[in-house]
C-alpha cells in the first residue's frame, strides 16, 4: 500500500523556539529540545518523526522560515 | 522495507523551503511574530508570478523599517505614514512595475491617515498591505489607533477607555467604501489555513496591479507577542479569541 | 533657440520643467504659487512630453511623492510657498539624508504661521541652515527674474543629479507673479528607462535584475557609527559643492565703496537704489548671491578691500546679513535693511538707509581723523615746548 511519508529539517540557529510549529503539526510530529542554540532559543525537532507526512503545516506558520519540507510516497 | 529519514530528505523530495527572494539575514521580529511570515508569503508571490525585476516595495516606519534587509527585491524606505505617497510617487512614473507598500497600524492608520485615505481615494494601482497588531511594537507597546477597548498598554496602563481615548479604527472597512479600492480583505498568518488563504488574497493583489485594477488593501491581523506579553502561541489564542471579533477575517470588498 | 515669450515667474517654472526632461510634478495648491500647478495641468504634459502632473491631498504628500519618484531616478519636481514648504521639511530631510536628486520651489511670502500673500524673503534661514533635522544642506539658488525662474529649473535638475542633492529655488512672490519676457529652450527629451537605468542604476530603485544585488533606498542606520560614517561623507559632499557651484554677480562693484549684499526681489530694487545713488555721486555697487547655499564668503571678504561698509537688504527681519557678518568677520560695518510680513521696500527707501549708514562711517571716519589730527597737533605742541 503507498503511504506518504514526510520530514523536516530546522534551521536550527534561525529557530527562535516560539513553538508555533509544534501547535501546527496535527501528526504531533515536533517537539521542542532541551538544548538551546547559539542565541539561547530552544528549537523544534522531530520527535516522532515516523508520522510526520511532509504537510508543511508547521513551515507556512514558522515565522522565521526555518523549516524546509520533504515528502515521497513510500510504498509499504 | 523501512526507509530512513535520510532517504527522504533528498532534493527531489523537498516540498517547501524559503524563497530566494528573502535574504539570509535573520529576521530582527520578536520569536513568534507573524511579519515574518507575511514577508514570506508576498515574497514567494513575486517569485511565482517572476516579477522581482518590476517589483518596488516601500517599507515603513515600525518594526518592519528594515523589511529591506530581508526582502531581496528594490525598496524604499518611507517616513513615518508617508509610505502610500511614496508608493504613489513610484506608480505614477512606473506605471507597468508592481508598487506595494508595507505598513504596520500605527504607521497606516495613525500618522498616515490621510496618505492612506487619498491613495486608495485615487485608485493608485499598488498594494498596501496593513499589519494590524493592535499596538505599537518598535517603540515599545503604546497604544495605536487599533488598540482594543479594555487593552493594557504602555500609554493606556489601566486599559484603554474608550470614552477619553476613543474607539478602536477600522482601516479595511474604511478604505473599502472608496471608489478606487478595487479589493479589501482582512486574513491572518497564524494557523496553515489561515496562510494559504492569505496567500490566495496576496496572489490576487499582485494580479490586480498587473491588470491595472487601483489599490488592494490587504489588512493581516496579526500578534504582537512582546506587546501584549503573551507566549507566541497564547498570543495568537488571544488574538482569536479577542481581535478577530472586532477585525472580522474575511474578504470586504472585491 | 527656442522662441521669447512674455511669461509670469510660475508659468516660467512649469514651462521649463516640460521642456528640460522633468518626469513628474507633483504639487498642492497654496498662493502665490497655485499657478505652476494650474500650468501644468492645463498644459497637460502627459500627452505630449510623458510628463506626469498630479495634485496630492497635501504637500506632506506631494514631497513623498517626489521622494517616491526620485528614488527611481525619475526628475521629480514639486513647488509651494512657505508654509506649504514648512509641511515639506519631514520629507525635504529624508530626501537630503536618502541623498536623492530632487527640485523643490519656494515662491516665499509673509511669515510666521499663515501670514500674508505677499512676496516675503524671510525662508532664507529655512532654506540655508537646514529647514529640517539633521546636518544637511540644499542646493540653494535664489532668481531674481522670470528668465531665471526659468533657467534655474534645468540648472536644478542638473545640479540635483549631478550631486544626488536636493535642490531648492528660492523664489518669491514678486518673482512668481510678476511678467517678464522669457528665452524659451528647445524640448529636452526624457530620459527612456534606458538611460535610467544607465544613470541611476547603482542606486535607484527600479526592480532588481538578476546582475545586481537589491538597491535601497533610506535615511536610517540603527547603529550610529555607519551613520557618522554617512554623515562625514554628505559632509565631504557639501564641501565639494561649495568649492564648484558658487554662483554670484557683481553689480558696479569696481569702484564701490558701499556694498549692497542682495538676492532674489531685493537685488533688482537695490539695482536701482545704485542708479538713485549714482546720481547722487554716490559709489555704490551690489554683490548679488545667486546660490545662497554655498554663499559666496570668499567674494564678500575680498570685497571689504575697498569696501567701506556693506548693507544687506531683504524683505526680512535680517537673516542673510548674519552670513554676510560672517564673511566679513568684524573688518567692516555690516548693517541690515529690510520691509517684511508681505512689504517691498522702494529703492529710495533702500537708498536712505544706506546713505545712513554711509552718514555713519563718515562721521566715524571723520571723528577717527579729528582724533588722530588733535594727537598730531598736541605732539607739535609737545615738540615746540621742548
Amino acid at each position: 500500500m503507498a503511504k506518504i511519508r514526510g520530514a523536516v529539517v530546522v534551521d536550527v540557529e534561525r529557530c527562535k523556539g516560539c513553538v508555533i510549529c509544534v501547535n501546527a503539526c496535527p501528526t504531533n510530529v515536533l517537539s521542542m529540545s532541551k538544548d538551546v542554540n547559539g542565541k539561547g532559543y530552544s528549537f523544534s525537532y522531530m520527535e516522532n518523526p515516523e508520522a510526520c507526512t511532509g504537510c508543511m503545516s508547521c513551515s507556512l506558520v514558522c515565522p522565521d522560515v526555518v523549516i524546509t519540507v520533504y515528502r515521497m510516497k513510500v510504498n509499504e | 522495507m523501512s526507509i530512513s529519514i535520510q532517504d527522504i530528505i533528498k532534493e527531489e523530495n523537498k516540498v517547501f523551503s524559503k524563497t530566494k527572494l528573502l535574504t539570509d539575514k535573520v529576521f530582527s521580529y520578536c520569536p513568534g511574530c507573524g511579519h515574518g511570515v507575511a514577508h514570506r508569503i508576498i515574497m514567494e508571490v513575486i517569485e511565482e508570478m517572476g516579477i522581482v525585476n518590476q517589483t518596488i516595495g516601500v517599507a515603513p516606519v515600525g518594526c518592519s523599517v528594515l523589511a529591506y534587509d530581508f526582502m531581496d527585491i528594490d525598496m524604499q524606505q518611507a517616513a513615518h505614514g508617508r509610505a502610500p505617497a511614496v508608493a504613489t510617487g513610484i506608480s505614477r512614473v512606473f506605471p507597468d512595475k508592481y508598487v506595494f507598500t508595507y505598513q504596520g497600524d500605527g504607521d497606516l492608520a495613525a500618522i498616515g491617515t490621510a496618505e492612506t485615505i487619498h491613495a486608495c481615494s485615487r485608485g493608485e494601482n499598488i498594494i498596501i498591505f496593513f499589519i494590524n497588531n493592535g499596538i505599537y511594537g518598535m517603540t515599545g507597546g503604546q497604544m495605536a489607533p487599533t488598540t482594543l477597548e479594555g487593552m493594557k498598554t504602555s500609554t493606556s496602563p489601566h486599559g484603554r477607555d474608550l470614552h477619553q481615548m476613543g474607539f478602536p479604527i477600522k482601516m479595511t472597512e474604511i478604505v473599502a467604501q472608496l471608489d478606487g479600492v478595487q479589493f479589501a480583505t482582512r486574513q491572518a498568518v497564524h494557523t496553515p489555513s489561515a496562510v494559504r488563504k492569505t496567500k490566495k488574497a496576496v496572489k490576487k493583489a499582485f494580479e490586480n496591479v498587473k491588470n491595472k485594477k487601483g489599490v488592494s488593501f490587504i489588512e493581516i491581523v496579526s500578534n504582537c507577542n512582546s506587546g501584549w506579553k503573551l507566549a507566541p502561541v497564547k498570543a495568537n489564542e488571544w488574538m482569536e479569541e479577542f481581535m478577530f471579533p472586532v477585525y472580522p477575517i474575511g474578504d470586504i470588498k472585491g | 533657440m527656442g522662441e521669447l515669450r512674455l511669461m509670469k515667474g510660475n508659468e516660467a517654472i512649469a514651462e521649463a520643467a516640460i521642456r528640460c526632461g522633468c518626469d513628474a510634478y507633483f504639487g498642492y495648491p497654496i498662493t502665490p504659487q497655485s499657478e505652476i500647478l494650474e500650468y501644468l495641468t492645463l498644459q497637460n504634459p502627459e500627452k505630449t512630453t510623458g510628463m506626469v502632473v498630479l495634485q496630492a491631498e497635501s504637500e506632506i504628500a506631494a514631497i513623498n511623492m517626489v521622494y517616491g519618484a526620485a528614488a527611481c531616478g525619475k526628475k521629480a519636481l514639486t513647488s509651494s510657498s512657505s508654509p506649504g514648504i514648512s509641511l515639506k521639511q519631514e520629507g525635504i530631510s529624508y530626501i537630503a539624508g536618502a541623498e536623492l536628486p530632487a527640485v523643490i520651489v519656494n515662491v516665499v511670502r509673509g511669515g510666521p504661521g499663515l501670514g500674508t500673500i505677499q512676496p516675503s524673503q524671510s525662508d532664507y534661514f529655512q532654506s540655508v541652515k537646514g529647514g529640517g533635522h539633521g546636518d544637511y544642506k540644499l542646493i540653494v539658488l535664489a532668481p531674481n527674474s522670470v528668465q531665471e525662474q526659468y533657467d534655474f529649473v534645468k540648472l536644478g535638475f542638473d545640479l540635483a543629479f549631478k550631486y544626488r542633492n536636493p535642490v531648492l529655488i528660492l523664489s518669491d512672490g514678486a518673482i512668481g507673479q510678476m511678467m517678464e519676457k522669457v528665452q524659451i529652450s528647445d524640448f529636452t527629451p526624457r530620459w527612456t528607462e534606458e538611460e535610467i537605468v544607465q544613470m541611476t542604476g547603482s542606486w535607484a530603485t527600479h526592480g532588481k535584475p538578476e546582475t545586481r544585488k537589491h538597491n535601497i533606498v533610506t535615511s536610517l542606520n540603527l547603529q550610529p557609527e555607519p551613520q557618522e560614517e554617512h554623515n562625514h561623507h554628505l559632509q565631504r559632499k557639501y564641501k565639494e559643492i561649495e568649492d564648484n557651484e558658487l554662483r554670484y554677480e557683481k553689480f558696479f562693484c569696481e569702484d564701490a565703496e558701499y556694498v549692497f549684499v542682495a538676492y532674489g526681489t531685493s537685488s533688482r530694487l537695490c539695482q536701482k537704489a545704485i542708479q538713485l545713488g549714482r546720481e547722487k555721486g554716490l559709489k555704490l555697487g551690489l554683490l548679488r548671491p545667486i546660490t545662497l547655499f554655498p554663499f559666496p564668503k570668499k567674494q564678500i571678504k575680498m570685497a571689504t578691500k575697498k569696501a567701506k561698509a556693506f548693507l544687506a537688504v531683504e524683505m526680512s527681519a535680517g537673516q542673510m546679513v548674519e552670513d554676510v557678518q560672517l564673511a566679513v568677520k568684524g573688518k567692516r560695518p555690516v548693517k541690515h535693511f529690510g520691509r517684511y510680513g508681505g512689504m517691498i521696500p522702494m529703492p529710495d527707501e533702500i537708498l536712505e538707509a544706506m546713505e545712513e549708514l554711509i552718514a555713519k562711517v563718515e562721521k566715524k571716519e571723520a571723528k577717527k581723523a579729528q582724533k588722530k589730527a588733535k594727537k598730531k597737533a598736541e605732539k607739535e605742541a609737545k615738540k615746540q615746548k621742548n
